[in-house]
C-alpha cells in the first residue's frame, strides 16, 4: 500500500525524521529523541506538520442552524469572527464519529478541522445530514491547505520572527480565537497545553515556511512527542479514549456538550436517557514501570481500562487516562494488571501539566 | 545480545539496532541475581517511550549479576548500548555459548531484514 504524504514529507526525511506509517499516513515519529523533542515545547517551541488532519469548510446560508443540530456542543457560543469551540459529532446513539474544532467565521462559513483517520466518514456523515436538512449549503473538503502547529512559551515570539507581517494582527488573539493573514489562517489552539498557534496555509507555501520557522529556532517536533505533550495536558485522542462505541460523558467530555439549552442535536436523546456507570480519570502510576493503552485497571467498585498510557517526560513518572466505573473516587489507588504483576496507581484529576507546570 | 566473557559468564544487554528500534529507554527491569533461567525464557523488560520489549534469557543458567544503575538511569542504553549491560548470565553448559551470534553474523541479520 502507499502512504499518503504531506507537502513536508521531503523536508521530514531532509532533517532526520524516522517516519512511520501513521494511520495510512507516511509521518515523522520522530528526528532523534521523542523526549528530547518533548522538553523542547514545554521550554521553548516546536513545530509539528499536522497536515494530515483535514480542514472542511461549510458555506452557504442557515450554515449555523445546521451546525447547531449536527454537533455536540453549542455553536451559538461562537459570535465573534474566528472563534473557535470543541465538539464531538455524535452518532444519533450517542457514540462519537470524531471530535474536531469549528471556527465561526462569518454566518455564510464556518470552517472545521476534524482528525486524519475519520475524515472521509465525518465528510460523508456531514453531507448525508446536509442533504437532509440543509441542501443548500457547500462542503468542501480542503485537501488544498497544509497545516504546522506552533507549541511552545516561546511560540508567539518566534512566529513574529518568522512571519513579521502576522505579528499585528495575531499578537492579540485569545485562546480558541483564529484571524486570517493573506493566504494563512491563524488560530491559537493546539495539542500540547502550551501556548501557540495551528496554522493552515495552501500545501504549495508549507515547506518554505516550515524552513523559516527552523530558521527562527522551532525545532521539528515528531507524532511520538505530540502524544506524550497531549497525554500530559489531558487532552483526548481520537480511537484511544473514545470512539463510536463510547459516548462523551464517558470520555470526560461533558464539559463539550450542552444538555441545558432547549436546542436538538444528534445523539441528544441518546446522552439524556443513557445511564452513566464509567468515567474518564486520570491515574498516577505509583510503583516503577509504564502504564499502556488497554491494560487492564482494577477497583473496589469493578474492573476497567487504560484508554492511553505513556511516560510523562514532564513528571517522569507513568500517568494515563482510563476508563473506569463511576463510583471510584479521586484519590482512590487502583491496580494495574502489567505483565505478571499488579501494580498501584492514584486516580487523580487530569490535566497533568499546563504551561510547563506539573499539577499533579 | 549477549557477550562472552573470559570468566564463562555472558553479559546480555540490548544491540544499537534494538535501541535505535525502541528510541528513549525510560524504564528497565533485570531478573533478581541468583534466578534460574532457561534459555529463551522472557526474564526482563525495557519499556521505552514508545513501546515495552521483552528480553529473553540467551541461555540456560544462573544470574550471577544485575547492572542496578539502570534502575535510575535507563537513557543510559540510548547513549551507549554496549556499555550499558543489563545483566550476567552463567550458562549451565559452557557449549551453548556457541549458539549465540556473533556481532558480524547479527550484522548481516539486520543488514538482510532492512532490505
Amino acid at each position: 500500500m502507499t502512504l499518503e504524504q504531506t507537502p513536508l514529507n521531503a523536508a521530514h526525511r531532509a532533517m532526520g525524521a524516522k517516519m512511520v506509517d501513521f494511520g495510512g499516513w507516511d509521518m515523522p515519529l520522530h528526528y532523534g529523541s521523542q523526549l528530547d523533542e518533548h522538553h523542547q515545547v514545554r521550554r521553548d517551541a516546536g513545530m509539528f506538520d499536522v497536515s494530515h488532519m483535514r480542514v472542511v469548510d461549510m458555506k452557504g446560508e442557515g450554515v449555523r442552524d445546521f451546525l447547531r443540530y449536527l454537533l455536540a456542543n453549542n455553536v451559538d457560543k461562537l459570535q465573534s469572527s474566528g472563534k473557535a469551540l470543541y465538539s464531538c459529532l455524535l452518532r444519533p446513539d450517542g457514540g462519537v464519529i470524531d471530535d474536531l474544532i469549528v471556527y465561526f467565521m462569518n454566518e455564510m462559513w464556518f470552517r472545521i478541522v476534524v482528525n486524519a483517520g475519520t475524515a472521509d466518514k465525518d465528510i460523508a456523515w456531514m453531507i448525508e445530514q446536509a442533504t437532509i436538512r440543509a441542501p443548500q449549503l457547500q462542503i468542501t473538503s480542503r485537501n488544498d491547505l497544509a497545516m504546522i502547529a506552533v507549541q511552545g512559551p516561546n511560540a508567539a515570539a518566534k512566529l513574529w520572527q518568522a512571519l513579521p507581517e502576522a505579528q499585528k494582527l495575531a499578537e492579540g488573539l485569545k485562546p480558541f480565537n483564529a484571524v486570517e493573514c493573506n493566504s494563512m489562517f491563524i488560530a491559537r489552539t493546539g495539542y500540547t497545553g502550551e501556548d501557540g498557534f495551528e496554522i493552515m496555509l495552501p500545501a504549495k507555501a508549507a515547506p518554505s515556511f516550515w524552513q523559516t520557522l527552523n530558521d527562527a529556532g522551532v525545532k521539528p517536533i515528531g507524532l511520538g512527542a505530540r502524544d506524550t505533550l497531549r497525554l500530559e495536558a489531558g487532552m483526548n485522542l481520537y480511537g484511544h479514549d473514545m470512539d463510536e462505541t463510547i459516548n462523551p460523558l464517558e470520555a470526560g467530555l461533558a464539559w463539550t456538550v450542552d444538555l441545558v439549552s432547549e436546542r436538538d442535536f444528534i445523539g441528544k436523546a441518546a446522552l439524556v436517557t443513557k445511564p452513566k456507570t464509567r468515567k474518564l480519570v486520570g491515574l498516577v502510576l505509583q510503583d516503577r514501570g509504564v502504564l499502556r493503552d488497554h491494560q487492564v485497571v482494577h477497583s473496589d467498585h469493578g474492573d476497567g481500562e487504560i484508554t492511553s498510557g505513556s511516560f510523562s517526560p514532564t513528571l517522569n513518572q507513568s500517568i494515563a487516562l482510563a476508563r473506569i466505573p463511576s463510583t471510584v473516587q479521586i484519590g482512590d489507588t487502583v491496580q494495574v494488571a502489567i505483565r505478571d504483576k499488579m501494580l498501584a496507581a492514584k486516580v487523580v484529576k487530569y490535566p497533568f501539566v499546563r504551561n510547563g507546570k506539573g499539577l499533579i | 545480545m549477549g557477550q562472552k566473557e573470559t570468566d564463562g559468564t555472558i553479559t546480555v544487554g540490548i544491540t544499537q539496532h534494538a535501541q535505535e528500534l525502541l528510541g528513549d529507554m525510560v524504564f528497565v527491569e533485570n531478573p533478581a541475581v541468583g534466578r534460574q533461567l532457561k534459555a529463551k525464557e522472557e526474564c526482563a523488560v525495557v519499556e521505552s517511550v514508545k513501546a515495552a520489549a521483552d528480553i529473553y534469557a540467551p541461555v540456560t543458567g544462573v544470574v550471577v549479576g544485575v547492572n542496578s544503575e539502570l534502575s535510575d538511569a535507563p537513557e543510559k542504553i540510548n547513549a551507549d548500548p554496549y556499555s550499558a549491560w543489563m545483566f550476567k548470565i552463567k550458562p549451565d553448559n559452557a557449549a551453548d555459548v556457541d549458539t549465540l551470534m556473533d556481532a558480524t553474523a547479527y550484522q548481516t541479520l539486520v543488514d538482510s531484514e532492512a532490505h
